[in-house]
């Protein structure tokens, strides 16, 4: 699956894409693909505040438990609540229809820092040879 | 029987199959030191697994388990001795060709592991043990039937071990032998020829809760890959999927079935795990035998529940379950989400006073209290077509 462009990478497999003062955040492909069937999900409601950094989430596998960490701070304006009855749309479309939610951003400072789509591809071909080797 | 102790070792131990899993695309995980497929995502993925089992076949390689025979010495009823001297099961029950579930367990009652013993002959007994506990049982076998006229051999190695299980299973396996299947009960087994294989170890057992047969074929990577790649094709109209550990896991939690290091331990005894019916104190004494008087004139201080969530929250291996007040009364054992009952489900460890049907307990995840009921068990169980007696 492509990592849109226009997206920016975590280290820990979130995306986030940036509009203005307003930003959508989900899991990566890579992610869903790690954590397999994604059978339950735990969202903040709108008005939490997140913390860049700070694990704001859960993601459930039939296996695992995955917790999801801010890109960047804010205040959720908005979660994905299709994902509570079908979480399985993270397995399917991880980039698109299952975002997790949206925010208000609080400081869009560190966010350029972030991995672009490449750097990302980069990141987690280089974390596969790892776990191969 | 399936352990996940993880033991300090450097170097993952790989079965037979290891390569063909890897190029199936297989996710794979340290289990037990072993290097084990989790799940196949090409396939399907676990929850396509855990269906396929339930609603036609599944086959696991399951070669990590292990195996330890015990024959008797120059005097017959040697081996019978030991196995009755180690074991809580009353194995002078079993006739020739049949297995029955049983544990060993140590002086104070406690698991060492729990183990299936196949009778081979009067003074022929074959125990398969868990992966994880391989050296701990060896040992412990070695030196508690010092005292019997027995010959205690290692095989683990010697075989790689399929199981094919599913309602379905009989009618893949059936196509790969001209043993007649359906001579064989549950908890029985036999010797046929498989896949062109002579003399093959064909028994009617299994962890999934379903019927189902596991086979013991030579232990070389080439006749490993030729059988399983030949019970692939013979049930390939039924639909069959390779199956990993993870689905193993979902299916015998759905069917109440103990896990090493999880339900059962080296702190857990028999009456807490409520395995009482696979151990026999009439058949004599026994090593643990003693303790386990001891523990039921105590009465017991913990048992085990089947739990179902009902609020929005899956309860995991060693969360903690509470009252209503919010006081720390247990630990939960194994929980995940049931994949054939769409509910979360687990097994937990609670006070007698808390173990009836319908009791509300929360579990506490993150932090948060989650309210659950206790429930009957097992969570899912067969429709069995006719009445198939089983070795207890």
């Amino acid at each position: 699956m492509a990592y849109p462009k226009s997206y920016r990478y975590t280290k820990e497999h979130e995306w986030i894409e940036v509009k203005g003062d307003l930003a959508t955040i989900g899991i990566t492909d890579h992610a869903q693909h790690e954590l397999g069937d994604v059978v339950f999900v735990e969202l903040p409601k709108p008005g939490a505040k997140i913390e860049a950094g700070k694990s704001f989430g859960t993601v459930e596998s039939v296996k695992a438990v995955s917790e999801i960490y801010a890109p960047a701070s804010g205040e959720v304006i908005e979660a994905n609540g299709e994902l509570q009855n079908k979480p399985e749309t993270i397995n399917n479309d991880p980039h698109g229809a299952a975002w997790l939610i949206r925010v208000r951003l609080t400081n869009a400072k560190g966010i350029s820092d972030l991995m672009d789509a490449a750097a990302y591809e980069a990141y987690i071909a280089e974390k596969g040879k790892e776990t191969s080797a | 029987m399936e352990s996940s102790t993880t033991p300090q070792i450097s170097a993952l131990r790989k079965t037979p199959l290891n390569a063909l899993h890897r190029r199936l695309g297989a996710k794979m995980v340290n289990f037990g030191g072993w290097d084990m497929p989790v799940e196949y995502p090409p396939s399907g993925g676990l929850i396509t697994e855990h269906k396929a089992v339930r609603g036609s076949v599944g086959v696991f390689d399951v070669s990590h388990m292990g195996d330890i025979r015990i024959r008797s010495g120059k005097r017959p009823g040697g081996a019978l001795e030991a196995v009755q001297h180690i074991t809580m099961n009353d194995a002078s029950k079993l006739a020739i060709g049949q297995a029955q579930y049983s544990a060993i367990l140590y002086p104070d009652g406690t698991f060492v592991d729990d183990v299936i013993v196949h009778r081979l002959g009067e003074d022929d007994f074959l125990l398969v043990i868990n992966a994880g506990t391989r050296e701990k049982d060896i040992n412990w076998v070695r030196e508690n039937t010092k005292g019997f006229d027995r010959v205690v051999e290692e095989l683990s190695d010697a075989y790689t071990q399929l199981a094919i299980q599913g309602p379905r299973a009989a009618e893949v396996v059936q196509k790969l032998t001209d043993v007649d299947l359906s001579g064989i009960k549950n908890y029985w087994f036999t010797h046929g020829t498989v896949c062109g294989l002579k003399n093959t170890l064909i028994a009617r057992t299994g962890y999934t809760g379903e019927d189902g047969f596991e086979i013991y074929v030579p232990s070389d990577v080439a006749t490993s890959e030729r059988t399983w790649n030949q019970v692939i094709e013979a049930g390939r109209g039924f639909g069959i999927v390779p199956c990993g550990l993870g689905a193993r896991n979902t299916l015998r939690l759905e069917s109440k079935m103990a896990l090493y290091g999880h339900e059962i331990s080296d702190k857990i005894n028999v009456w807490e795990a409520g395995l009482d019916r696979y151990c026999k104190m009439e058949k004599g004494d026994f090593i643990g035998r003693p303790a386990l008087e001891r523990a039921k004139a105590a009465g017991l201080t913990r048992t085990l529940v089947g739990i179902e969530m009902i609020d929005r929250g899956i309860a995991r291996d060693e969360y903690c379950c509470c009252n209503e007040a919010g006081e720390r009364i247990g630990v939960v054992t194994s929980g995940s989400p049931s994949p054939t009952l769409g509910k979360n489900i687990a097994l937990a460890y609670v006070p007698p006073a808390y173990s009836a049907l319908g009791m509300i307990l929360y579990v506490e995840i993150r932090g948060q209290k989650y309210k659950a009921r206790v429930v009957a068990t097992p969570f899912y169980k067969r429709q069995k077509k006719a009445a198939a007696p089983q070795a207890r």
